[in-house]
């Protein structure tokens, strides 16, 4: 128990690995500990920053969500409208080229209606002449009572 | 127990003698420097290897280990060294992990190492009762003064640093009491409390350690009955060796930060 060299070379080797320590272990892993920290924190930050982004672009998109369903609303409102109006319109169109094909072919059939008079009216006349012909052939003379059958067939 | 011949005072004696080499004040406990040197070895190569490869990246199992001990070492330093003194935390971080591990020698079963040194000696053509190995250096009075004396030296050396030889003498005379007449007695007692300080590290890491290994050595010759015995004061030795290695540097650092305070 007595106290001898051994303590000088105790103390020797404290200094020594002192100062080992000092200059070889402790400087690099304290350094890359606190770098970690460092990265730790910043990467906490930016995940953070994210998040927050993420929930603005979340508000943002629903945001536009509602406005895109309102617009859509909008834009088939104007649609039906726009359908109930082409319809009205086609309606009417259609109305109006009835009444102009019903016009026509009243006109037509009026036209047709006078020649078959006019037709009729001739051949009637023509059927008088000849029997008024067959009746009086000899003892009238076609040059002199001309005039009577003209004024007969104006009057048919 | 290692022979039948031997009294139990032979025994003890045989396990608490260090072995040594030269006379007198130059004789030196081969065994306490061997296995300190050693213990200090393993710290130094171990966290050297971690301090190569270190960087912000992924970190490996064995270096996420070092650096939690190296992160308790910087927190403990920071709550109570406030200046600036970069030799502090690798110093703590020396004295708690050295001391840690020679303490640790404690819980190798007390007649392992002796006996296997034993064997050699015998194979060496030594008479088996001059092979001496007491195994932990902090059983070794020289081993903790030596640490206590570093600290010592340190202290004394940033107290001259950071107040002046000037003001180191004011703050070992001027207080408790301020009064010129009074001053002899101030530097009797301030002196006193200085010299207390390195002595009760050395002491008290010491008288743990040895008085641990003692009752080690006692069990060990209780016959069967020992190994329950060995498991419970194992046990509560557990909570002996960390604490004592926590307790010498956190005193060391608390030393020398009051060496670095004006007063």
């Amino acid at each position: 128990m007595n106290i001898n060299a051994t303590l000088i070379g105790e103390l020797i080797a404290f200094l020594v690995f002192v100062l080992f320590c000092m200059k070889y272990v402790w400087p690099p892993i304290i350094g890359a500990i606190e770098a970690r920290q460092q990265k730790i924190a910043d990467g906490l930050a930016a995940s953070d920053r994210a998040e927050q982004d993420l929930r603005l672009a979340q508000e943002k998109a629903k945001q536009q969500l509602i406005d895109a369903k309102a617009q859509a609303s909008v834009v088939i409102d104007q649609a039906k409208k726009r359908e109930a109006q082409i319809i009205e319109e086609a309606a009417v169109k259609a109305q109006a080229e009835r009444e102009k094909i019903l016009a026509q072919a009243k006109a037509e059939v009026d036209a047709e209606r006078i020649r078959a008079k006019e037709e009729l009216r001739k051949q009637v006349a023509a059927l008088a002449v000849a029997g008024a012909e067959r009746i009086l052939q000899r003892s009238i003379d076609e040059a002199a009572h001309s005039d009577i059958l003209d004024k007969l067939v104006a009057e048919l | 127990m290692a022979s039948g011949e031997l009294t139990s005072k032979d025994y003890i004696t045989h396990h608490l003698t260090n072995w040594s080499v030269g006379e007198g004040f130059w004789t030196v406990h081969v065994d306490t420097l061997g296995w300190s040197i050693f213990m200090g070895l393993i710290f130094l190569f171990s966290f050297r290897a971690v301090a190569k490869t270190a960087n912000a990246g992924v970190p490996t199992k064995w270096q996420c280990a070092v650096e939690m001990v190296v992160e308790f070492i910087e927190n403990t330093v920071k709550s109570t060294f406030h200046g600036k003194n970069p030799l502090i935390a690798p110093l703590a971080l020396t004295i708690f992990v050295w001391v840690l591990l020679m303490n640790l020698l404690d819980l190798v079963p007390v007649d392992f190492i002796p006996w296997t040194a034993q064997q050699i000696g015998v194979a060496m053509g030594h008479d088996p009762h001059d092979v001496y190995m007491k195994a932990v250096p902090t059983t070794d009075l020289n081993m903790t003064i030596a640490l206590a004396l570093g600290v010592f030296i340190l202290m004394i050396y940033y107290s001259i640093k950071m107040k002046g030889i000037g003001g180191f003498i004011k703050e070992l005379t001027t207080q408790p009491f301020n009064t010129p007449w009074l001053y002899w007695f101030n530097f009797i007692l301030e002196v006193v409390a200085l010299l207390a300080k390195p002595l009760s590290l050395a002491l008290r890491l010491f008288g743990n350690l040895y008085a641990g290994e003692l009752i080690f050595i006692l069990i060990a010759m209780t016959g069967l009955y020992q190994l329950p015995m060995h498991f419970v004061w194992a046990v509560f030795h557990l909570l002996v060796i960390p604490l004592q290695a926590f307790i010498f540097t956190i005193l060391t650092v608390v030393y020398l930060s009051m060496a670095h305070e004006h007063h």
